[in-house]
């Protein structure tokens, strides 16, 4: 196609080329036509967008000699022989490389209370107003506008929650995307809007069904309406070889509460951005992550709190836990409107060092433009504690679970802010099985 | 300290500028210029004719103009850093600044010697009479030469070297040449290209082995020339053991267009040596501030920089300190102070290249009124070291409902045997402390002055006692008019 005869340079596009996407659109014949058009825009912008340079600020620290586009096909052949994992239950819905291979949501109950559960594909003529509101609708502000465009035009499926004003859910809904074949791309999508004084917690789980190299470009647009409470979990546990891409948009209006975990296991380089914007008085964001990286992973993690408006909170957390000669970088931004007075905010990333080859760099930044506010950032690395180590040896414990105790102990302060017990239960077993192996 | 029951000093801006002797510095002194016949001119504009003019008016070695040449194409290519820095910076005007010139006259001994019109200037800066016969000892840079200098004598009788860049270079080359420019390499930044290319003046300093200067070795700096860029190149080197504190305070006449200041500072902290450098920044409102100053230390050796920015319309500043010795230590204490249309961009790089280094910053900023303070930091440590640590501390106040301020640090550790944080905090003066002290009778402008000071007190204590006065008063003018 393109680079056939230029080796040396990177397609800006690799394989996602023009006759790639007409081929996607053939496939997509019967969407409406304004969905369509959206994704012709959004493939335009990222052909002519350039991959990211190294000058570029919100990439710094990243590697981006390995980030390609080649040799990835966005429509290949599914493979539905896999057995997939279920550690959070039985999912509502489940993609397997962007297709819905089972639909539970009616089972589930959920529907009965006005509750929807459904595909993008269906909410594109179902539910269009709501859709075209939320769905990629804020800005990209991270960096990564080249490839939350790609996702917008090669988007095939996902998944569209919404829940009406006053409804309460007390289980979690559990969407689970699955990629499987060499070369695979996926480019999964969960939309959730929450009505007024709503509760619900959304689970996503990304996972492959075997070892191959997949290329994985999510997104996730979460709308908390006034007095609303959104809990928002993702498990990112992509195959070791894959490129991730994970672009996080978090709407909060007047009171509403939204809370987000993401757990990042998988990939071989994964770039999570993450935007919150609060944007009347009262609203609070929670955003927290945890990473376990091990081998030569690198985990490029950017996030954004604007507070738009007065009186409003976010907190955010981010634990990296480095085995081997594994990357993290974290670049966080706080930025303080004119107006956004008496803004609350805080900002913190912890680092733990569990090797000498492994490398942390973390950016946590401050842009504040109004004067009564309570606004903090720290960031630490460091090692485990020796005497907290010599501490549990000396109560007879084997080093090696001491350690893997007190990297636990690092984790659960993050773990022990969600409400829902089996959730945090299943999280931690993810988390465990990675650390154990 | 001025008493908090004097009127004068809380008076408003305008008040202030007149003559106010419990204040001690009349703020509109450094407004003005002085008819100076420039005997050496490079005109403005800069081209390889103006760098090789400089390098002939100075009776330069082949060797420098080389540098300075090669310095030139540096700055040429290379682009500005509006990638991440300002667009302010879009507004230099490279073509009218004046890059060089001189009085043509020797550096002066004695305070006889000294110009009147010199003297002149540090009456109007309010001096003491007494500070005065002090100052007889300071360096002080009149233009792009140094005016005159004393305290050379006494510390010469300990072997020590301090001397401008061009004497330096002339007279002890195989002293300074092995440094010169190997701290902060040409290319670093464009500005430090630029420097590279047209320096005149600052300060080189060598101290023996084993000798602690005493008294700290001052430079007082002056602008005085409209679209005059000053561009002083200062490096000091302190031998084994050897001990030596520093202070530069600068002053600048206000123009109507902007003026560029581009320093380069080097230090070379030998092994268990210690360097103290004191910087007390107070440009004009319309001077482009742009400086590098990074030091090297080596084995046990101990390099503190105390930065404390007041003036200039633009300040770009980061000073650094590369560990390049076991057990060696750094350490940045930086007060930024941004007022109506200032930009405080300062902070502090730290770069960790040998075993059980520790770094320490500790950066306090103060925004009034639409004044921007940014805070930006390096701490870098890399593969296969151990016992490294880093402590850095934030603070930023924010006066008025406008004022801004930003944090952008960068952390970069490999391995796990290092220990490495980073707090910062933004907040405002206190509505009870201020509601607590008018109570007890003083007014909201007096309140929110000694709040300020308390803010910066503990990094201000640092000071040599007449700087931290000087700061003060200076924090005092500053917060006239912020209320209300």
């Amino acid at each position: 196609m393109s680079s056939s005869t230029l080796p040396a340079t990177k397609s800006i596009i690799g394989a996602f080329t023009a006759e790639a996407f007409a081929e996607h659109l053939a496939t997509h014949k019967s969407a409406p036509a304004w969905w369509l058009d959206r994704k012709r825009v959004a493939y335009a912008k990222f052909a002519a967008l350039p991959m990211p340079s190294r000058t570029d600020e919100s990439w710094r620290f990243s590697n981006i000699g390995t980030l390609t586009l080649d040799g990835f096909a966005p429509t290949p052949v599914s493979d539905l022989k896999s057995e997939i994992p279920k550690p959070f239950g039985l999912p509502a819905l489940t993609f397997f490389n962007n297709l819905l291979i089972s639909d539970r949501s009616a089972k589930a109950g959920l529907t009965a209370k006005g509750v929807i559960v459904t595909t993008l594909a269906e909410a594109t003529t179902q539910h269009a107003d709501l859709l075209k509101a939320h769905f990629m609708a804020q800005p990209q502000k991270l960096g990564s506008e080249k490839f939350a465009s790609l996702h917008t035009a090669f988007v095939a499926d996902g998944a569209f929650i919404y829940i009406p004003k006053g409804i309460e859910l007390a289980e979690p809904i559990i969407i689970t995307h699955v990629a499987t074949g060499a070369g695979t791309a996926v480019f999964p999508h969960t939309l959730v809007i929450a009505e007024e004084n709503s509760k619900v917690t959304v689970v996503d789980h990304f996972v492959s069904a075997d070892a191959s190299a997949h290329f994985a470009c999510g997104a996730n647009d979460l709308y908390a309406a006034h007095g609303a409470q959104l809990t928002y979990v993702a498990a990112q546990a992509w195959s070791k070889d894959t490129l991730s891409f994970q672009f996080n948009s978090t709407v909060v209006r007047r009171d509403a509460r939204v809370q987000s975990l993401n757990i990042h296991l998988g990939a071989r380089q994964a770039r999570h951005e993450s935007l919150s914007q609060l944007q009347a008085p009262g609203a609070f964001s929670e955003m927290l992550a945890l990473t376990v990286a091990t081998g030569t992973q690198e985990f490029d993690q950017r996030t954004l709190q604007i507070h738009q408006a007065a009186n409003t909170k976010s907190d955010l957390l981010y634990k990296n836990a480095l085995n081997d000669s594994s990357k993290t970088n974290f670049s966080g931004l706080i930025i303080v409107d004119p107006d956004a007075q008496k803004t609350d905010a805080y900002q913190s990333n912890r680092n733990l060092m569990l090797s000498e080859d492994a490398e942390v760099n973390s950016l946590p930044g401050l842009e504040i433009q109004a004067n009564d506010v309570r606004c903090t950032h720290g960031s630490t690395t460091s090692r485990v504690d020796p005497e907290q180590l010599y501490y549990l040896q000396s109560r007879g414990i084997h080093p090696k679970t001491a350690h893997q105790l007190l990297v636990f102990g690092f984790f659960e302060e993050v773990l022990n802010r969600l409400e829902n017990e089996p959730l945090h239960d299943a999280l931690r077993g993810l988390i465990q099985s990675k650390l154990g192996q | 300290m001025k008493p908090l029951s004097d009127p004068e000093t809380l008076a408003p801006a305008e008040e202030a500028a007149v003559e106010n002797p419990s204040v001690g510095i009349d703020q509109t002194a450094g407004n003005f210029t002085y008819d100076v016949k420039y005997e050496f001119d490079a005109g403005t504009g800069l081209n390889e004719n103006t760098v090789r003019y400089i390098s002939s008016v100075k009776k330069e070695a082949q060797w420098i103009l080389d540098f300075r040449l090669k310095a030139l194409k540096t700055f040429e290519s290379m682009p500005l850093p509006t990638h991440w820095a300002t667009k302010d910076l879009e507004n230099i005007d490279f073509n009218k600044i004046r890059y060089y010139l001189s009085q043509g006259q020797k550096p002066k001994r004695t305070w006889e010697e000294v110009p009147d019109d010199i003297k002149n200037t540090f009456e109007r800066l309010g001096i003491p009479e007494q500070e005065r016969k002090f100052l007889a000892g300071v360096e002080a840079q009149f233009d792009s030469e140094a005016a005159y200098s004393n305290i050379k004598d006494i510390v010469a009788k300990q072997g020590v070297i301090f001397c401008n860049s061009t004497e330096a270079l002339r007279e002890h080359p195989e002293l300074f040449r092995k440094w010169f420019g190997k701290v902060i390499p040409t290319a670093d930044n464009k500005f430090s290209a630029l420097n590279s290319a047209v320096f005149s003046g600052g300060s080189f300093i060598y101290v023996p082995p084993g000798v602690k200067v005493a008294q700290p070795l001052q430079a007082y700096f002056r602008i005085n020339a409209e679209n005059f860029g000053q561009f002083e190149r200062t490096l000091i080197i302190v031998d084994e053991g050897a001990e030596v504190t520093y202070m530069e305070g600068c002053t600048a006449p206000k123009f109507s267009t902007s003026t560029l200041h581009s320093a380069v500072v080097e230090l070379v902290a030998m092994k268990g040596a210690k360097i103290q450098y004191i910087t007390v920044q107070n440009w004009a409102s319309n001077v482009y501030n742009l400086v590098t100053k990074r030091g090297l230390a080596h084995e046990e050796a101990e390099i503190k920089w105390i930065d404390c920015n007041l003036g200039s319309r633009l300040t770009m500043k980061y000073p650094g300190v590369i560990l390049k010795g076991r057990k060696a230590r750094g350490e940045v204490i930086s007060i930024a102070l941004a007022n109506d249309g200032q930009h405080q961009d300062t902070g502090a790089k730290m770069v960790h290249a040998a075993d059980e280094t520790t770094s320490t910053i500790v950066s306090k900023s103060i925004s009034v009124g639409q004044g921007r303070a940014t805070y930006r930091g390096v701490v870098h440590i890399p593969k296969h070291l151990k016992g490294c640590k880093n402590n850095t501390e934030c603070d930023a106040l924010l006066i008025n409902t406008n004022s801004r301020t930003d944090t952008y640090p960068a952390i970069t550790v490999r391995g796990d045997q290092h220990a490495v944080q980073h707090e910062a905090s933004v907040s405002k003066v206190s509505e009870e402390q201020i509601f607590y002290m008018q109570q007890r009778g003083l007014t909201e402008g007096q309140a929110m002055s000694l709040s300020v000071n308390g803010f910066i007190n503990d990094l201000a204590r640092q000071f040599p006692m007449e700087y931290s006065v000087e700061l003060k008063r200076l924090i005092d003018l500053e917060m006239e008019g912020s209320v209300g």
